[in-house]
């Protein structure tokens, strides 16, 4: 089961489109989440800067969290060295989302970019 | 100026490095922001780095860790990883244990006194 949570006009953006097809390619996730997070961020509206993604995957089994995160950050390697700023990352295996692991607030921007 | 250099030295000259956006009295970014809170929570005294003063610290540190934000901790030289893992570490409870395997007596055990009273 595959969602892409929509920005606030309701429409998948470029960026978004992309991390997304990327992710499912590589990764073959059981659910993922792809979250505009820009707009928490002092950058200009429908910015495609920030985002959060929930990725639950048989890639991630016998993976430290290190080692998932970097499994994610080299898929994205493109975005990550162009437009994207900033990438949360939650990884799960199907195992550790079936028992209901949370995944976690952003924090705050402090206005620096 | 060899930024490669610098930043081997800075890490291996301190047990805990962060690498942040702003400072740790006035963080300039959320991410950062929650790094300086928790270890604060620990009482771990660190070396931090304002990568937003230093361009080439900033580009610099992304090639040295391979590793693509701010903000990134280290512990002994070793790259431990950005605000995710490290909140994730701090709830699990690993956290207390990676200080501890660099002398590091974490603040969250309390303190020992007052078990004897």
């Amino acid at each position: 089961v595959n969602l892409l949570t929509r920005n606030m006009s309701g429409m998948a953006g470029p960026v978004a489109s992309i991390i997304e097809r990327k992710l499912t390619d590589m990764l073959k996730p059981s659910h993922l989440q792809i979250i505009n997070e820009s707009y928490m961020h002092s950058v200009p509206k429908n910015s495609e800067t920030h985002f959060k993604v929930v990725v639950v995957s048989e890639s991630f089994t016998d993976k430290k969290p290190l080692a998932r995160h970097r499994l994610v950050n080299d898929v994205l390697k493109e975005e990550l060295s162009s437009g994207v700023h900033a990438l949360s990352i939650n990884a799960f295996t199907p195992e550790q989302w079936d028992k209901g692991r949370q995944v976690d607030k952003s924090p705050n921007c402090m206005g620096g970019f | 100026r060899d930024v490669q250099k610098e930043i081997g030295d800075m890490v291996a000259n301190n047990k805990v490095v962060v690498f942040m956006k702003g400072v740790p009295e006035a963080p300039r970014c959320g991410f950062s922001n929650a790094v300086v809170q928790i270890l604060r929570m620990h009482d771990v005294t660190y070396d931090a780095h304002n990568v937003l003063e230093d361009e080439e610290l900033r580009q610099g540190i992304k090639d040295f860790s391979s590793w693509p934000t701010i903000p990134q901790v280290y512990m002994e030289g070793e790259f431990i990883g950005g605000c995710d893992i490290l909140l994730q570490m701090h709830q699990s409870g690993e956290l207390v244990e990676e200080l501890q395997k660099v002398g590091i007596r974490s603040a969250l055990l309390g303190a020992e006194e007052d078990d004897k009273k």
